[in-house]
């Protein structure tokens, strides 16, 4: 009985997602449409993607400021090494490796100089921003190969691309983050990071790993961004973090660490692509629509909250 | 009659914590409250000082019915919880702290000379070793503890409730809170002593009061019931509390250590004891064989190989295990499942070409809890839902599963009920007959003698003695206070 009640609290992101998909398509004709649906999910790419790296690095207990930054950052940098080169892949290699870069940075710093994620980020977010306009004097990157435009626009079959790169990150980092050592040792770092040193984990080296996958798959995001705009923008990506990290929550992520899954997560940015989307076609005055997501935000987390009281003794 | 409970029910998401709590307490009275973790004293007395609320039962306060929906309510009718896990702000000062929530004022302002003064006063007259003015993250347990008393003394309370005020207390440190205990009797207030140690009865209980699976079984006068009749209402049956280790069989070095102060060894097949009072060095001993706080001179040897520890890995690579003396801080990742907790140490048994086995997780953590009778409902379950002593016994199964061949015991008994102490005990001696080698520091000294093989006594940093476990209490305090 208790245990019902609790996995139906669990499970409660799940039914507001369906429940949210329902009542848009009963709302607007437009919704369920194959065109729709596929912008939905180009639209959501972005976030979800970073925000399952920032799954990661929640669950252990951290928080990612940059990753906006580093979005901008790594996008021109890809672009640049795309336009110089000609070569696409070299390009989206560049804006992996550009995020991966700063992602190590990040959790090097937050090790070595022992200083709290939040601020270590909150660093990097003006850095990163900052030499991402100095490196393009503030101008974006154009003359993209008109290749590069498949990564965020094409099709395979039915089935946008992104989608597939989305379903293909997200497997990955779900097994990571619940079969392998860096998944087990991320929730027992979140969980008492103490604990975790006294248990002989080596944990520095975790975190630092931690932060430079989330600084790949934003670097892997910021090249979504690019094909999709088909420019390198050194503006790309301001206060995308916020809504990475909203997802995070919504999904059940908890910021004292040691909870959180990808599952969750990928609800988590549907919901608020969803909102985002379904504002559009009701015509909801956009400007609403910020307001909403942050209501949404902490019902979420107040539901969830009420729920771990209800069932820790 | 100062305050009466009768039938007080509660239960958390289904989960009955009481089903019938009676406790009767008069003014100018010590009253015991004992039973085994889970047995619901902590929430019996959360109810009482307001921070739960009842399901149902009656509580009266000096006749008349009360109902608290906040601690304040409960505070205004003068009742005060000394509480047994600081509850203080790390950052305030003492002084700060004790007037928590009732700070004094002059105008709209925090009157803090006045606050000051009146702390220092009651630190004075108590002969705390505390100063008002410190702030309370460079206490040390103990002194926490003290400023959880200091609070209760400023608040003249009429029912003051401890939660196991000693549990983290030297022994002379134990002998003033007695006094304090008693003061506060004789000036008519009424004490509600919640405690473990059973030897602390006949120092200071008027009257006992038995829990047991959220009921009151017993209660009486301390004068008409014995020990053994209050461990068998406890436990609710016979437990031989006296534990007898068997022979001595030391195989070959596992430990050397050989560090400024600390040059000893540990053999296959022995407990070794550490004794000393509060300060002496015997933590600081541990951490530097774990690698936390690492030596800069001298060498630890493990199984004939000199290892260089700098840190827990490098400890535990070396076959180096710590119970810490602070399981929740820093032995138990509290919110993961006990499984987690139980591979945590040792996930590359479990794991195949990088990804961890499926299933492997769940029958390793199953076998431990059959073994070491780890009482949960699942081992999915979060390790912060178990009593004192089944955590205890997760921390240890970590480490019998990294299979170490040295496990240090930082105080391995400490907040944990009778019942499982005897058999944390059996499990130590189980390590050591599989040929461990271990080391176990304890403030308890009839448990170090009834234990170990030979007790280590620590005073200033530096190992002093070494005595035989035929030794004595007084012989081993003789060398920890004043030497020989």
């Amino acid at each position: 009985m208790k245990l019902q009640s609790g996995m139906l609290q669990r499970l409660l992101p799940f039914f507001s997602l369906i429940a949210l998909f329902l009542i848009l398509s009963i709302a607007s004709p437009y919704f369920l449409t194959a065109t729709n649906l596929s912008s939905v999910v180009r639209q959501t790419a972005v976030i979800n993607i970073m925000a399952l790296g920032m799954t990661l690095v929640i669950v252990a207990g951290g928080i990612d400021l940059s990753v906006g930054s580093i979005l901008a950052f790594a996008g021109v940098m890809g672009t640049m090494t795309m336009v110089g080169s000609g070569s696409v892949l070299l390009g989206i290699a560049a804006g992996v490796l550009a995020g991966f870069v700063w992602g190590f940075a990040n959790g090097f710093m937050i090790t070595s100089l022992k200083i709290p994620p939040f601020i270590v980020t909150l660093g990097t977010l003006g850095i990163v921003r900052g030499l991402t306009l100095v490196v393009t004097d503030g101008l974006p990157v154009v003359g993209l190969p008109k290749e590069h435009s498949f990564l965020g626009e094409g099709t395979v079959g039915p089935a946008p691309f992104v989608l597939i790169v989305l379903v293909v990150c997200a497997a990955i980092v779900h097994v990571a983050l619940h079969s392998t050592k860096l998944g087990r040792y991320t929730y027992a770092i979140g969980s008492n990071e103490e604990a975790a040193v006294y248990a002989g984990i080596p944990v520095g080296r975790y975190k630092i790993a931690i932060y430079a996958i989330s600084g790949m798959l934003t670097g892997l995001a910021a090249m979504i961004e690019t094909s999709r705009l088909m420019t390198g923008q050194p503006t790309a990506g301001v206060a995308y973090e916020l809504q990475v990290i909203a997802a995070v929550v919504i999904g059940g992520g908890s910021l004292t660490g040691g909870e959180g899954t990808v599952i969750g997560t990928l609800i988590g940015a549907f919901i608020m692509g969803l909102l985002s989307n379904g504002s559009d076609l009701l015509g909801v005055n956009p400007y609403w629509q910020q307001a909403i997501i942050g209501a949404i935000i902490i019902m979420a987390v107040a539901l969830d909250e009420a729920r771990k009281r209800r069932f820790a003794t | 009659m100062l305050l009466e409970l009768n039938g007080i029910r509660k239960s958390f998401g289904g989960v009955h914590a009481l089903t019938g709590g009676d406790l009767h307490v008069d003014a100018g009275q010590v009253h015991a409250l004992i039973g085994e973790n889970g047995a619901g004293k902590s929430t019996l007395m959360k109810i009482v000082a307001g921070m739960h609320r009842r399901d149902g039962g009656e509580m009266r306060l000096k006749g008349a019915a009360v109902d608290f929906a906040r601690p304040a309510e409960a505070h205004r009718s003068g009742i005060s919880m000394v509480h047994q896990e600081s509850l203080l702000a790390p950052h305030l000062t003492v002084a700060e702290n004790v007037f928590l929530g009732h700070e004094l004022l002059r105008g709209p302002l925090a009157d803090r000379r006045a606050m000051d003064e009146k702390t220092a006063r009651l630190i004075a007259e108590h002969r705390f070793p505390l100063d008002a003015g410190r702030r309370v993250e460079t206490l040390s347990p103990a002194q926490k503890q003290l400023v959880e008393i200091v609070r209760a003394l400023q608040s003249d309370a009429s029912l003051l409730i401890f939660d196991e005020p000693t549990s983290s207390l030297s022994e002379s440190e134990t002998v003033e809170v007695f006094k304090i205990v008693r003061q506060l009797r004789d000036r008519g207030k009424g004490i509600i002593y919640i405690t473990h140690r059973l030897v602390e009865l006949d120092e200071i209980a008027d009257r006992v009061t038995i829990l047991r699976d959220g009921e009151t079984v017993h209660s009486c006068p301390r004068a008409e019931i014995t020990t053994r009749e209050i461990v068998h209402h406890m436990v609710g049956r016979e437990v031989s509390a006296i534990y007898e280790r068997g022979q001595l069989a030391p195989g070959k070095v596992k430990l050397k250590a050989d560090l400024p102060g600390a040059a000893f060894e540990l053999r296959a097949g022995e407990i070794v004891g550490i004794a000393g009072l509060m300060g002496a060095g015997r933590t600081e001993l541990c951490q530097t064989l774990f690698g936390i706080t690492p030596a800069h001179e001298g060498s630890i040897e493990v199984d004939g190989e000199k290892r260089a520890i700098g840190s827990p890995r490098e400890a535990v690579a070396a076959g180096i295990a710590l119970v810490t003396e602070d399981r929740q801080q820093t032995g138990l990742a509290l919110d993961l499942p006990i499984c987690a907790n139980i591979v945590m140490a040792h996930l590359d048994a479990i794991c195949s070409g990088g990804l961890v086995q499926a299933g492997a997780e769940e029958e390793v953590a199953e076998r431990y809890r059959a073994r070491l009778q780890i009482r949960a409902e699942s081992i999915r379950r979060r390790a912060r839902q178990l009593s004192g002593g089944n955590q205890q016994k997760v921390v240890i199964a970590k480490w019998l599963f990294r299979d170490t061949g040295v496990v240090l015991f930082d105080e391995p008994t400490r907040g944990i009920d009778v019942g499982a102490k005897a058999e944390v005990f059996a499990l130590m001696e189980e390590m050591a007959a599989e040929g461990k080698a271990l080391l176990m520091v304890s403030s308890e000294l009839p448990e170090l003698l009834q234990v170990a093989d030979r007790i280590l006594v620590m005073r200033n940093g530096a190992i002093v003695a070494e005595l035989p476990r035929e030794t004595t209490q007084q012989e081993i305090m003789h060398h920890a206070a004043v030497g020989a």
